[in-house]
């Protein structure tokens, strides 16, 4: 996969349809990886790689890059591809200065659930289908890399892409029974207390470096409110420990309908809490008060916090749910 | 224990209109006195508590046995705030904060070259003030002041009331643009520096805003004037005062602590970041 | 040197949290945290912690003063806390200089008195590291990770603990739990050192280098067009700001609570937009700029203003939590090259 994305990559350039490629940079060990703009063969020959740790979503970059001179060729995994739809949609993203070649994404790793299996001194990983050969300056280990996949790809919604100029490997499939709701529908069938609890004991563990704010393609506000002074709400960190919740809480709301469930804000978070299954919460409410809607689909048309019908559910429906 | 984040309490016993835009603050103790001693061109942090804090040049001059005053232009939210109080009203002080004006050393017994635009008059006539009353310790005194309009030269009044009647003061006054009633020059700074063309052996403190100090700049070297000659005061964005907070560094160097004064070739070997 | 069996060591906390609280950092869902001791609860056998000690002498937030506010008056009040002895217990080498560091900014005249206060009041008992990992790079600072600094080092090795003072301060915790130990050599703790040296001797980042940095390469350094490479990816985020255990840049700030006004610090970081942001414009508008600032910051304004120390302790946070693995390594070794 890497070596056909490099070769038409350089293609792309010497061709002259495109004068820069978005992509992703290896690192210093095997799994630190960096996106990153290549604008020529040899910056490409001698640092792009795409493999089991790329995970980054490059469509938030697209809001910067895609107004640069000249068109740019992006590499987009499927659920990359939903956040750049929705992109186009929110008019944040050039379409005609970007071109994109999909590509087929297996599911990602996550470093620290390597980390978090004792694995350290990690020098090097190599993949033989399921299996990752993880070289250390201690002992070299096997472990399957189904153990150790990020989150959002063990319940992976989608390996079709939802926009693309061409494609490199097999067009994937709409997962249906992905399963992503289960721990939405376990939190909903706590009680009002133990959810509390839940999310308290989570969202305290927040320091406010905002990553998943800077990373998430939905917060695309050229000012933030919570970085405006003027706003009144702008803290750094909080003065007391329930803003730190008002953060995430006021961030799920800003981003619900537009949230693609690409899954960056957990991936991000330095303290692991789990803010995707806010985001989720809203997506399933959304699904069951407004019909099936999945974010990034299309990129023009409505949403549905977005439009009005007669037979929208009543506004007390929230008060109801809240009471169950 | 110097407990230098935690703020006095000063009383705002005057305040005076300067311009449509700036306005000048009489600040003592809650007993009278002034808040504490300080050196031209040093600086304090005033704020209103649920407002904000911020650092301003302190206006008034060490001379001043009773108060301190602060000329302070509205362009954010505290400064709205302030120009909104009433005399009576209390705020918090802390300070003296940074360096100042070499009055001490490098500029004794030197003639002085004063450049100021708008509002940068303000750190400058803590310092003016302060050598009009040890008078015997410096030489020539001169004053190029411009600002936008004649309604927006800051502290008019004195300087028609009581520097431009001192002997040995020369002040030339300009305008942006011309305007009904005033008779004076009318031109930017820059190039009214040029026409003034001051003698080149002068000492030159030179505040206003950073186009206009990177023009006169320019001017000044065009007249023979050398970098080492010429002194400016800095304004980045400050949290402590102390260079702690790591905001207002220019290269190492920390405006609140090793500035706001420079003298221009030390600034030169700074990164350009200011 | 003294030694207890490592299973002894809820008796050792049991004995020393008489007189002090004890913090130590114990495994939770997602890596090691300092928590208080309490029966029951295990020193972790992690590198270190997710987040780094600093939390102990320059909390995340902190109150600074209060004000109550009635028509034209107001009250301020001094925030200070009235705090307890206590003790970290288990800290790694990076920690223990990165206290070193920020003792440079905050004990330096104006004294900041919320940190001195927090400061005299803990003891420091550092752990020497057997199993670094790939990210450790303290080596390039000047640090032993198999002789931590503190006021005592403690090694494990073999189910015993040995420790060591190195201060006064050290000495009296010593003494205080002295009932419990007993008089060792040091040998085992020596073959311990000298196998974990050759460990650090494999490690992936050992050779880098600090050579091109420090304060006499200051405009060079900031002036060199490898920053916009280094910086295009970068999320200006705070992440790795608040992962490091030297980072101390604050904000100030005032919250209403209605009854009175609370003015308190936080962390702040240099990577922040509104970071520099005035009413009238920004020193440090780009990204660039402010990415620049923070590595210039550890690797040349700090050691030009401290004889020559860097801001850096290489405990490899940054590394592991960097959204896009952005790091001081890669800007090293991208400056250098």
């Amino acid at each position: 996969m890497q070596s056909r994305m490099i070769e038409r990559a350089k293609q792309l350039l010497a061709d002259g349809t495109v004068n820069r490629v978005i992509g992703w940079k290896k690192g210093e060990f095997a799994y630190d990886i960096t996106p990153a703009v290549f604008e020529s063969a040899e910056e490409i020959d001698k640092d792009f790689v795409y493999d089991d740790f790329c995970g980054h979503n490059l469509s938030k970059y697209l809001i910067k890059e895609s107004r640069k001179e000249g068109k740019l060729l992006a590499f987009l995994k499927p659920c990359d591809t939903y956040s750049f739809n929705q992109l186009i949609k929110e008019h944040r993203i050039i379409r005609e200065n970007v071109y994109i070649i999909g590509i087929a994404c297996d599911g990602k790793a996550d470093a620290e659930k390597i980390k978090a299996k004792g694995i350290s001194g990690i020098t090097g990983i190599s993949s033989d289908d399921d299996t990752f050969t993880v070289k250390t300056i201690y002992d070299d280990e096997k472990i399957s890399k189904s153990e150790v996949l990020e989150e959002r790809c063990t319940v992976c919604k989608s390996r079709k892409h939802a926009v693309y100029d061409e494609l490199i490997g097999d067009e994937g499939e709409v997962n249906e029974n992905s399963g992503r709701f289960d721990m939405v529908t376990k939190l909903e069938n706590m009680t009002a207390d133990e959810r509390y609890t839940f999310w308290r004991n989570e969202l305290s563990k927040c320091i406010r470096c905002n990553a998943c704010r800077n990373v998430c393609p939905a917060c695309s506000c050229e000012n933030c409110v919570f970085d405006n002074p003027n706003s009144g709400i702008a803290q750094k960190s909080a003065a007391t420990s329930f803003e730190e919740n008002m953060f995430h809480i006021i961030r799920a709301f800003h981003v619900a309908g537009r949230c693609t469930d690409c899954g960056e804000c957990s991936r991000v978070c330095p303290q692991n809490i789990p803010l995707h299954l806010l985001n989720r919460k809203f997506i399933k409410d959304i699904n069951e008060l407004y019909g099936e809607y999945q974010a990034g689909v299309e990129d023009e048309g409505r949403t549905p916090l977005t439009s009005y019908t007669k037979d929208d559910c009543e506004p007390s429906i929230v008060n109801e749910r809240g009471c169950k | 224990m110097n407990e230098t984040l935690i703020p006095k309490i000063g009383v705002v016993t005057d305040i005076r209109i300067d311009t449509p835009d700036v306005k000048t603050f009489r600040v003592v103790t809650p007993d009278g006195k002034k808040a504490f001693e300080h050196m031209p061109g040093q600086c304090a942090m005033l704020s209103i508590p649920g407002v904000g804090e911020a650092m301003f040049s302190i206006t008034s001059s060490p001379t001043n046995t009773e108060f301190m005053e602060f000329s302070i232009k509205k362009c954010g939210c505290l400064t709205s705030w302030l120009h909104q109080m009433e005399v009576g009203q209390q705020i918090t002080i802390r300070g003296p904060y940074g360096n100042h004006f070499p009055v001490e050393t490098d500029l004794k017994g030197k003639d002085l070259l004063f450049i100021a635009g708008g509002i940068g008059l303000a750190p400058l006539r803590s310092v003016i003030n302060y050598v009009r009353d040890k008078r015997e310790n410096y030489g020539s005194i001169q004053i190029i002041y411009g600002s936008r309009s004649k309604d927006d030269l800051v502290d008019y009044q004195e300087i028609i009331d009581e520097w431009m009647k001192d002997d040995g003061i020369e002040v030339n006054l300009t305008i942006d643009r011309e305007q009904e009633g005033w008779d004076g020059h009318v031109g930017f700074v820059p190039n009214f520096v040029k026409e003034v063309n001051p003698d080149i052996s002068k000492t030159v403190l030179i505040c206003g805003p950073p186009i206009m100090i990177k023009f006169t700049l320019g001017a000044l070297k065009e007249l023979g004037f050398k970098e080492t000659q010429v002194f400016t005061t800095m304004e980045l964005r400050m949290k402590c005062g102390i260079g702690k907070c790591g905001r207002c560094n220019i290269g190492n160097k920390y405006v609140c602590k090793d500035g706001p004064v420079f003298r221009y070739d030390k600034l030169g070997e700074l990164p350009d970041e200011y | 040197m003294y030694k207890i069996s490592v299973e002894k060591l809820d008796d050792l906390f049991k004995k020393a949290s008489e007189s002090r609280t004890i913090y130590l950092p114990v495994d939770k869902e997602n890596g090691a945290k300092f928590e208080k001791w309490s029966e029951g609860k295990k020193l972790s056998n992690a590198l270190n912690t997710v987040r780094s000690a600093k939390d102990f002498i320059f909390p995340q937030t902190e109150n600074l003063a209060d004000f109550r506010i009635s028509g034209k008056n107001i009250e301020v009040r001094d925030a200070h806390e009235e705090l307890e002895d206590f003790v970290i217990f288990g800290m790694r080498a990076c920690d223990a200089r990165s206290f070193e560091i920020l003792d440079k900014v905050f004990l330096a005249e104006p004294v900041d008195t919320y940190y001195k206060n927090r400061r005299e009041h803990g003891v420091l008992v550092t752990i020497a590291c057997t199993k670094p990992s790939e990210t450790c790079f303290c080596q390039t600072f000047g640090i032993d990770p198999t002789k931590p600094e503190g006021d005592v080092s403690a090694w494990i090795c073999d189910g015993e603990m040995y420790f060591e003072s190195n201060t006064e301060k050290g000495k009296t915790f010593i003494e205080s739990i002295s009932a419990l130990l007993e008089e060792s050599g040091s040998e085992a703790v020596e073959k311990q050192q000298s196998e974990t040296k050759e460990i650090l001797a494999k490690l992936p980042l050992k050779d880098v280098k600090t050579d091109a940095f420090g304060g006499d390469k200051l405009n060079e350094l900031f002036n060199s067009p490898k920053w916009a490479e280094l910086s295009e990816s970068c999320l200006g985020c705070g992440t790795c700001t608040f992962v490091c255990p030297t980072c101390q840049c604050y904000d100030i700030r005032d919250f209403d609570c209605g009854k009175e006004i609370k003015r308190f610090r936080c962390w702040d970081s240099c990577m922040y937009s509104d970071f520099t942001r005035m009413a009238h414009g920004n020193s440090r508008n780009s990204q660039l700029e402010r990415f620049r600032q923070r590595f210039m910051h550890k690797l040349v304004y700090f050691p030009a203003n401290n004889d020559g120390q860097f801001g850096c302790v290489g405990c490899g946070r940054c590394l592991s939590k960097c959204p896009i693995s952005m790091n001081i390594v890669k800007v090293m070794k991208t400056l250098e090259g």
